[in-house]
């Protein structure tokens, strides 16, 4: 075990987020600040105290219009983290970062999403929230070796990484439809929560093909709606309102990014960046695999969870699919529980975030599906390259 | 695109935009040729171009005809949504090819029906012109014996 200078110095104290819906009437801006404030209340800390921001690099709301309503307060350190839902845990690396080395003591982490045709870009059909639609029809960069032969989205590129996965492990329709009927069955129980309909086998299957092999109950939905955490010292933390979520270990890496798909699939699985995390993760942490009492993996795909399940360990290279069989992520007793929030799948798509926010729930011990005693709980970030991951654990 | 209400979202194909990294790709294309880097010290083939060798790190290279010629190495048949420019050839497929150089490449296959994709599918390239200065790489379903069988 290799300890970390990040090691236990930081914790999620706060959690806030804004009703979760397809559409809601409120701007981003609306929305970021929304959950900010909730994230506040439920630390106990006012807006002012906030001496640090990192966001992902996707997102609209930056740190000048966050300080004019903040309160202006003295901003000591602010980051991004780049690559969409591959920077959402990477966020929380390098919040920690920044507090272990004492740069800010009060750190706010965000994420606001509008795909509403209303609170973001407009009201035509094309003008909707999804960055793939406003594509230029020039390409100098690295896009132009995909896009002009109809590869425009995320969806289509992890449809050919899952087929891939297909031909070469037999990964079943049946096996997706698994991942799905779990995390929907987690939604039911949340109210949080926009799908709440549990669904079966047959409504899998019989959704309509979006990309092959991804069907529509294959993919994350489209949401709006804001999430932010408040991250701090744990000497701080003690203090608190809330139970700490302490972050624990967190790692991240980059290799060729997974929109190059021409250099996606020259990269043995060894190389693959959440492969290289999971390794230094569990360099860094006191516990093992088996040690993780739940699991939020970046589900934009059932197969990218599937694939997750490898990638970092939890099945061996190829078994991710009967991993997931028969009930292998649900709780209560599935062999690793997932996504108790519903997830990406079923309760919203706020990049990943809404997820971690349900970390800190089950840390907290408040999850509408509570894993008991849970101790250790791990946050991926999108399984693709670049990305990074976090342990969080009780205090 | 005569009569095409005005958009932010173009309803032509988005296009390359050649660079001094990629216009000899584009150059040879419009040839009909397939030129890829290839690394003058390791031998190395690569794609997408870039200015140094993965493996040796090498910043010496040429540009070397290719085959043509590989295989089916994964694929995906796009349903929709998709950008307007597309959406009159829905369904169609994304390829990605594996050449017999050891590069991936993704385009599409020409006259393919998405049942007769399979993994292993020798493939060869065809080169459509788009505009003047833009020709694409396409593929099609092997017609030659001399193609892999990989």
């Amino acid at each position: 075990m290799r300890r970390s200078a990040i090691r236990d110095k930081a914790a999620i104290v706060g959690i806030g987020q804004t009703r979760f819906a397809r559409t809601l009437e409120a701007s981003e801006y609306e929305m970021a600040v929304e959950a900010i404030w909730n994230a506040c209340e439920d630390a106990g800390i006012s807006p002012r105290q906030i001496d640090g921001v990192v966001r992902y690099d996707i997102e609209q709301i930056d740190e000048e219009q966050l300080l004019s309503v903040l309160g202006n307060p003295h901003l000591r350190f602010f980051s991004a983290t780049s690559w969409g839902g591959g920077g959402s845990a990477s966020v929380l690396v390098v919040a920690a970062a920044a507090i272990a080395a004492r740069l800010a003591e009060t750190i706010l982490v965000y994420r606001a999403r509008a795909r509403g045709k209303r609170s973001s870009y407009g009201p035509g059909k094309h003008q909707g929230g999804r960055y793939w639609e406003k594509i230029p029809n020039v390409l100098p960069g690295p896009n132009q070796w995909h896009v002009p032969h109809g590869l425009v989205a995320a969806f289509q590129e992890m449809a050919m990484i899952s087929m891939r996965h297909r031909i070469e492990y037999g990964t079943t329709d049946d096996q997706y439809a698994d991942v799905a009927i779990a995390f929907r069955y987690h939604a039911s129980r949340n109210p949080a929560a926009v799908m709440r309909t549990p669904i079966t086998r047959e409504d899998h299957h019989r959704s309509r093909m979006v990309s092959d092999p991804l069907r529509l109950l294959d993919c994350n939905i489209e949401t709006d709606g804001a999430v932010a955490l408040l991250v701090t010292s744990v000497e701080r933390a003690r203090d608190l309102r809330q139970p700490p979520a302490v972050i624990h270990a967190g790692a991240m890496a980059a290799g060729s990014h997974h929109i190059r798909l021409p250099t996606f699939f020259e990269r043995p699985f060894e190389e693959q960046s959440p492969v290289r995390v999971a390794r230094e993760l569990f360099a860094q942490a006191d516990c093992r695999r088996e040690d993780i009492d739940c699991a939020f993996f970046y589900d934009f795909f059932t197969s990218m969870v599937i694939l997750a399940l490898e990638q970092y360990g939890f099945a061996p290279r190829g078994e991710g699919g009967p991993f997931v069989e028969n009930g292998g992520l649900q709780w209560p007793r599935g062999r690793l529980v997932c996504n108790t929030n519903g997830g990406q799948l079923s309760e919203a798509f706020i990049h990943g975030f809404n997820n971690t926010a349900e970390a800190v729930r089950q840390i907290r011990g408040t999850s509408t599906s509570q894993v008991p005693d849970c101790e250790f709980v791990l946050v991926a970030g999108a399984n693709t390259d670049p990305t990074g991951a976090v342990i969080l654990r009780r205090l | 695109m005569a009569g095409e209400e005005r958009s932010f979202v173009t309803r032509d194909i988005p296009l390359p935009a050649p660079t001094p990294d990629t216009a000899p790709f584009y150059e040879a294309a419009r040839r009909g040729e397939l030129r890829l880097q290839r690394c003058s010290d390791c031998g190395m083939f690569r794609h997408y171009p870039r200015p140094a060798c993965p493996r040796c790190l090498s910043r010496r290279f040429g540009w070397e005809r290719a085959s043509g010629r590989g295989t089916v190495y994964t694929w995906t048949i796009v349903r929709g949504p998709t950008l307007p420019a597309f959406e009159s050839k829905l369904p169609y497929n994304v390829v990605d090819v594996l050449l017999e150089e050891g590069v991936h490449f993704v385009s599409e296959v020409l006259d393919c029906k998405p049942e007769e994709l399979y993994a292993g599918m020798p493939v060869e390239a065809v080169f459509v012109p788009v505009t003047d200065e833009i020709t694409l790489v396409k593929f099609r379903k092997a017609q030659s014996s001399s193609a892999p069988s990989t």
